[in-house]
């Protein structure tokens, strides 16, 4: 099962992005499991620089505004995205 | 791998759509902006109104900047979407990095027009360029100029006060920036940050875009910055001019000239602690603005009125309390509120 973390201090972008991964994975049925993370020196310690950032398995694949819906498939289908 | 090939194989059809549609746009943009007052003499014949009337008069101005200011802040927020597309914060990073005083504190405060800047990543940002080894006075040349000279608040001067109080907000906005950060990072204030900053050595750069985008990625890059800021700051801009044709036509000529006039040496400072609480955009802030100076309102303590607002507000400076300890926050506040009230004194003096 893949880890994503959404890093994000708790603005709105943060939020939708959230949702919007949480929507996709939902109707492909992949399970997956989905953090949040709002804690600063913790979001500061992957080098994001714009929220919101995205992180998979441990690699950040995203930063800065909202992700578009290709790319959220791509994290959730790729096996090494 | 297979989007990727996709796009490449349409990509030239999708371009000339774009080179038809743009100059086909621009047509429609002037067409519109030349009829700007037809339409709005149109508006009040329909109504059945004159502009002898209080009500004429401000549905009139209504009428006629409601268009006027959203037509201008599309084109020019069209504009910068498109330039944005080639600065990231991370390429601006790297650009100011290991920067001098003076030379970086310019370059951050031009880069700060045109990188894409969200208030909420201020801080990741902030702490960003200085564990990146961005100088604290550089960062926040930036982190001034950043908000306070953002395309909402140029493409708003440009439609109600003209391209010279455009101008002038900008060329002192900068200079504003500038000199705030020179003044901050002469000051040696490293100590201030909070502990936690400081043991931050984010090495590990993320993921850039932004090198490898194509001109229909950027030229749609701009339209999407469009929808982004068209759509967010549009309920701001009518309540804005609302208000702004209320003074327009209810609130008696020259009512302004004695709270905000020339001659009341209190109303710049006053202006510069009346805008720190309130926290408001630009967009809706300007049109009200333009409204007071129409009533004889000074220049000057409107500029630093509306500096004050945008580039020192409570909950950014609550957000920065995270990363600055109380002294440097004060700093930061003393120096930027020193820069706008010199402004506004140097106008209500020049003009």
């Amino acid at each position: 099962m893949k880890n994503i973390k959404v890093l994000g201090t708790g603005c709105a972008n943060c939020k939708t992005t959230l949702r919007l991964i949480e929507e996709a994975a939902k109707a492909k049925g992949i399970e997956v499991e989905l953090e949040k993370v709002e804690d600063l020196p913790q979001i500061m310690s992957y080098g994001v620089m714009s929220t919101p950032g995205v992180v998979v398995d441990g690699k950040v694949v995203h930063a800065g505004g909202i992700p578009s819906k290709d790319a959220i498939g791509n994290w959730l289908e790729d096996p090494n995205p | 791998m297979n989007t990727s090939t996709e796009t490449l194989k349409t990509n030239p059809s999708c371009l000339m759509v774009w080179l038809i549609g743009l100059p086909l746009a621009a047509g429609l943009w002037f067409l519109a902006y030349w009829h700007l007052g037809d339409f709005a003499d149109w508006t009040i014949s329909v109504l059945g109104l004159t502009r002898d009337t209080h009500l004429g008069e401000a549905v009139h101005f209504f009428a006629y900047d409601t268009p006027k200011v959203f037509l201008l802040l599309i084109g020019v927020v069209y504009l910068i979407g498109v330039i944005q597309t080639f600065f990231s914060p991370e390429r601006t990073r790297a650009l100011l990095a290991g920067k001098r005083l003076g030379i970086g504190n310019t370059l951050a405060a031009l880069l700060g027009i045109v990188t894409p800047f969200c208030s909420c990543s201020a801080v990741p940002l902030f702490i960003g360029f200085l564990s990146a080894g961005v100088p604290l006075g550089v960062t926040f040349s930036f982190l001034i100029s950043a908000p306070m000279v953002n395309e909402i608040a140029l493409a708003l001067l440009l439609g109600l006060f003209g391209w010279k109080i455009a101008a002038l907000y900008l060329v002192t906005g900068l200079a504003v920036a500038i000199v705030a950060g020179l003044v901050i990072g002469r000051l040696g204030m490293e100590r201030h940050l909070q502990d936690w900053v400081r043991e931050i050595h984010a090495g590990n750069a993320a993921p850039t875009t932004g090198d490898q985008l194509s001109w229909e990625d950027r030229l749609r890059g701009g339209l999407h910055h469009v929808k982004e800021i068209v759509g967010k700051v549009w309920p701001y801009i009518i309540v804005g001019i609302g208000v702004g044709a209320a003074i327009h036509g209810y609130v008696p000529q020259d009512f302004m000239a004695s709270i905000m006039g020339k001659d009341a040496w209190w109303s710049v400072p006053g202006a510069v602690i009346l805008g720190i609480p309130m926290y408001t955009n630009a967009a809706g802030i300007i049109p009200i603005v333009e409204a007071l100076i129409g009533k004889g309102a000074a220049l000057g303590t409107t500029l630093a009125f509306m500096m004050s607002v945008i580039a020192l507000s409570l909950p950014e400076m609550l957000i920065l309390r995270k990363v600055l300890k109380l002294p440097l926050i004060a700093t930061f506040v003393g120096v930027v509120g020193t820069g706008i009230l010199l402004v506004g004194f140097l106008f209500n003096a020049v003009l």
